[in-house]
């Protein structure tokens, strides 16, 4: 080891940003997969019939897998900068994460295929797998980080050795409350801004009804996680998702759904940076002994492994939030009936034994009387 | 049963079922790619319209393949915690950097590119929208780069050095981790192997659709089997290349391997190729053998003359160097493995080469036989794919990283057999749900055929009338 002071200071330093930097690729996860989730979980109301479903989904459709990949790069960053953390969380959750997971696969599938079933029993079996696939992650992640603001029994390995049942708490299940109904209220939010329509009108009023709940069990929840731990940031972050919560709800009664979801996004932002804040310098505390936490210094990795990865992100990180970006921007326009039932700018070519092969769109489907030909939902 | 064992299943059971299909996407991806280059470069013309059909409905199928793909590989991410938490902890330092960079640098590209390119068709201009699907198909094969040198790291250590206060390796070179001739060739041979696969997907395809309307074909599938020939061919000719070359680095970095692959139970100059083998584990040697003279040495060192050593010296020099211990892998896995890997990439390249020459000679539509096998192709690659996967890593054992840990001491203990045959047994039956709903809507996908009408706004799988419509009318399939 060279000991130069500088180098000394670095070294220091570099595990408390990398659990800074895996706070904000949370943050990332919960703000844009937040509304993913909440869209899924609210699919059969606001989403209505076929049309309404369409318009929903839509709304998610070009950007949900480029926002799950923010959950892929914060396991990948834990695994690159703290290893021990990395093995030991996802070795103590295994089953809510092995729930998560199978969520996530049914969830990407619906979505995905949705559009290509030719049926509307496949497609009502989309719907309920959007529908559970998102409920469990939604639900579950609130779950995990309670369980690990309260700690969990560990051995002197830094290994988390309790069961299942050590991660079904009161508090935990709060928890998974709070992130299921504020992803919900995310979910509608963000269709307010993004649709048009009766989808519109829909996740309005959804969001008014999820309102008082979800203030409800976050601030339980808010205090109950403060009585077991945090200082003063954490109480800070908290007061600052209580205000913009309810900021946020505040504005939407108005209609002012843009400035309505920038105050959600803050309380998405706000959530992990609320655990993260909780959490430090644990990253899983030992609630049977303190001294056998797994903290930031006893889990990161060495010195030149974090270097190497600190040049990576601070390279890659600006490149990936521009073009994610602009993909949002290419997407601004609201989603109408129109976007997803278009109608056809050229006829097709009249060929007799092509009529044979329309019979794919079902004759109950909204919007079915129009051209035969643009059957479904385009360009999916 | 051993706590690993299920591990073990697991992980095997979700990662070949992963690598059945990554290989297809990315290598439909880049296809995909390059027939809307086509398109775009010849847009205006017929040709260029033809080259658009064909590019929004391979474009369909790669999507059908995507989606298996992108959710499968979310459990990839987390199953090394999960069941392998110490091989996590131990690994750690170096293994996790080369996953991280995948997710930063090639998943968000992947993703945020493949949704631009999805719905973005009428939002951004031709030369964009023609990025973007480059983009995406980059992304995802520079996940295979980096997701290789994690694992090229598991078959040959470099870049590192014990911490004297751990015990644990830590990184000193990323560039040797990112570079080393193990990644380089490794890579090569993947790529190109999923380039086989895409070709021999386009080519069954299209085949199919030739034998169904025979001389009334839809030009456009007469194409794509023009493009999947040549594909197929180069791709086979690549990987053949690419693999030979990759043995030799196995053959100095790895030689249990190489001797496990050819079942050379004892050290040998002028060893012969085996074409069949039956050993007698037990005793150390192979109870029927026949061989090619000199193959395996000509294989291993470019020379007939080269020494080949033998899995029993191999032992006896790991006992030495690690303790006592057993370190021959499953011989008859392994061996059998690198046989059918080279038997069906060998196979796909020489249907390959059949149709090509039939087609030189104007008798592709009156070969039926040879048509209706080659209706077939793709299933090979696919076979020589995971018998790959299943040949570098089950050789590699009893290491999980060559010469640092086993993979017994690397599963988690904290995790009990009931939670893992839980995972185990529902991931099963999950992936296998999947794998039929994919296999029939692709296959649909597939009989519909490109959709004749050009220019058309509805591109939902909906439409397409099985190639009846357009046709060339004179249809002469010699070039």
């Amino acid at each position: 080891m060279r000991v130069i002071p500088a180098i000394e200071s670095v070294t220091a330093v570099l595990p408390g940003f990398w659990f800074g930097v895996i706070a904000v690729l949370w943050a990332g996860f919960f703000l844009l997969e937040g509304f993913d989730f909440g869209v899924g979980v609210l699919l059969p109301w606001v989403g209505g019939d076929e049309t309404g479903r369409k318009v929903a989904l839509r709304a998610i459709g070009p950007v949900w897998d480029g926002n799950e990949v923010w959950l892929l790069v914060a396991g990948g960053a834990t695994f690159a900068a703290f290893p021990a953390w990395y093995a030991s969380m996802f070795a103590g959750l295994y089953i809510p994460l092995a729930l998560i997971l199978a969520g996530l696969i049914v969830r990407g599938i619906s979505i995905e295929y949705r559009s290509k079933v030719a049926t509307a029993t496949g497609r009502a079996w989309c719907d309920r797998g959007m529908f559970v696939g998102s409920l469990l992650p939604a639900l579950l992640f609130g779950v995990a980080f309670a369980d690990l603001i309260r700690g969990l029994h560990m051995n002197a390995d830094h290994q988390v050795t309790g069961g299942f049942f050590d991660l079904v708490t009161p508090f935990g299940l709060l928890g998974g409350l709070v992130s299921l109904g504020f992803f919900s209220y995310h979910g509608a939010v963000f269709l307010t801004l993004r649709t048009e329509g009766p989808v519109r009108d829909r996740a309005h009023r959804a969001a008014r009804l999820l309102a008082l709940p979800v203030v409800v069990a976050a601030a339980g929840f808010l205090a109950w996680s403060l009585a077991w731990r945090g200082g003063a940031v954490s109480v800070a972050v908290s007061a600052l998702m209580a205000v913009a919560l309810i900021i946020s709800i505040l504005l939407d009664r108005r209609g002012r759904e843009g400035l309505s979801f920038a105050s959600s996004a803050v309380v998405a932002v706000a959530f992990p940076v609320f655990v993260f804040a909780s959490l430090w310098p644990d990253v899983i505390p030992a609630r049977n002994h303190a001294a056998w936490s797994l903290t930031v210094h006893n889990a990161s990795s060495s010195h030149y492994t974090l270097v190497v990865m600190t040049v990576v992100a601070l390279i890659f990180t600006p490149i990936v939030l521009v073009y994610q970006a602009w993909g949002y921007w290419v997407f601004r326009a609201r989603v109408s009936e129109g976007t997803v039932n278009p109608v056809a700018r050229l006829p097709r070519p009249a060929v007799s034994a092509s009529d044979a092969y329309q019979v794919t769109s079902p004759p109950d489907l909204p919007g079915a009387g129009k051209d035969a030909s643009v059957a479904g939902e385009r360009g999916d | 049963m051993s706590p690993d064992t299920l591990a073990r299943w697991q992980f095997a059971s979700t990662t070949i079922y992963h690598f059945i299909i990554v290989p297809v996407s990315i290598g439909l991806a880049l296809l995909v790619a390059t027939m809307q280059t086509l398109a775009y470069r010849k847009r205006g013309s017929e040709g260029g319209a033809v080259w658009d059909r064909v590019a929004r409905f391979w474009g369909k199928l790669m999507l059908i393949s995507f989606a298996i793909g992108v959710v499968t590989g979310i459990v990839q991410e987390f199953q090394f915690g999960m069941n392998w938490s110490a091989y996590s902890r131990f690994v750690g330092d170096i293994f996790g950097a080369p996953l991280a960079m995948e997710g930063l640098i090639a998943f968000f590209l992947e993703s945020t590119f493949l949704g631009l390119w999805i719905f973005g068709r009428d939002l951004l201009s031709a030369r964009v929208h023609l990025a973007t699907i480059w983009l995406a198909a980059f992304g995802s094969a520079i996940s295979a780069y980096f997701i290789l040198a994690a694992n090229s790291w598991m078959q040959h250590p470099v870049g590192y050095r014990i911490d004297p206060a751990t015990g644990l390796p830590q990184m000193t070179s990323i560039w040797k981790v990112l570079t080393q001739t193990t990644q380089l060739v490794t890579f090569s041979h993947t790529l190109l192997a999923a380039m086989l696969t895409g070709g021999a997907m386009l080519l069954s395809v299209s085949v199919w659709h030739l034998r169904k309307d025979g001389a009334e074909v839809d030009v456009a599938h007469r194409q794509v089997a023009k493009m999947a020939l040549g594909v197929v061919v180069l791709a086979a000719l690549g990987v053949t290349f690419a693999g030979h070359i990759q043995g030799q680095v196995m053959t100095k970095q790895q030689p249990m391997k190489m001797a496990a692959a050819e079942a050379l139970w004892n050290t040998k100059s002028h060893a012969g190729f085996s074409l069949f083998a039956y050993a007698d584990v037990s005793k150390g040697h192979n109870k029927i053998d026949l061989s090619i003279p000199d193959g395996l040495s000509i294989l291993a060192t470019d020379h007939p003359g080269g020494t080949v050593q033998g899995i029993n010296q191999i032992q006896a020099a790991e006992q030495a160097a690690y303790g006592p211990g057993d370190y021959v892998p499953t011989v008859g896995l392994a061996y059998w493995c690198f046989r059918l890997m080279i038997g069906f990439g060998v196979l796909a390249g020489l249907i390959g080469a059949a149709l090509i020459v039939q087609w030189h000679r104007g008798r592709l539509l009156t070969s039926d036989r040879l048509m209706r096998v080659s209706v077939w192709t793709v299933v090979l690659p696919l076979l020589a794919n995971t018998a790959g996967w299943l040949f570098t890593e089950t050789a590699r054992q009893p290491w999980l990283v060559y010469g640092l840990l086993k993979t017994s001491d690397g599963v988690s203990s904290n995790v009990s057999n009931t939670m893992v045959a839980f995972s185990l047994f529902g991931f099963v039956a999950l992936y296998g749900i999947l794998g039929v709903i994919a296999a029939r809507l692709f296959i649909r996908t597939a009989r519909q055929g490109i959709d004749p009408s050009v220019d058309i706004d509805a591109d939902d799988g909906s439409s397409g009338d099985g190639g009846l419509g357009v046709s060339d009318g004179v249809l002469s399939l010699a070039p």
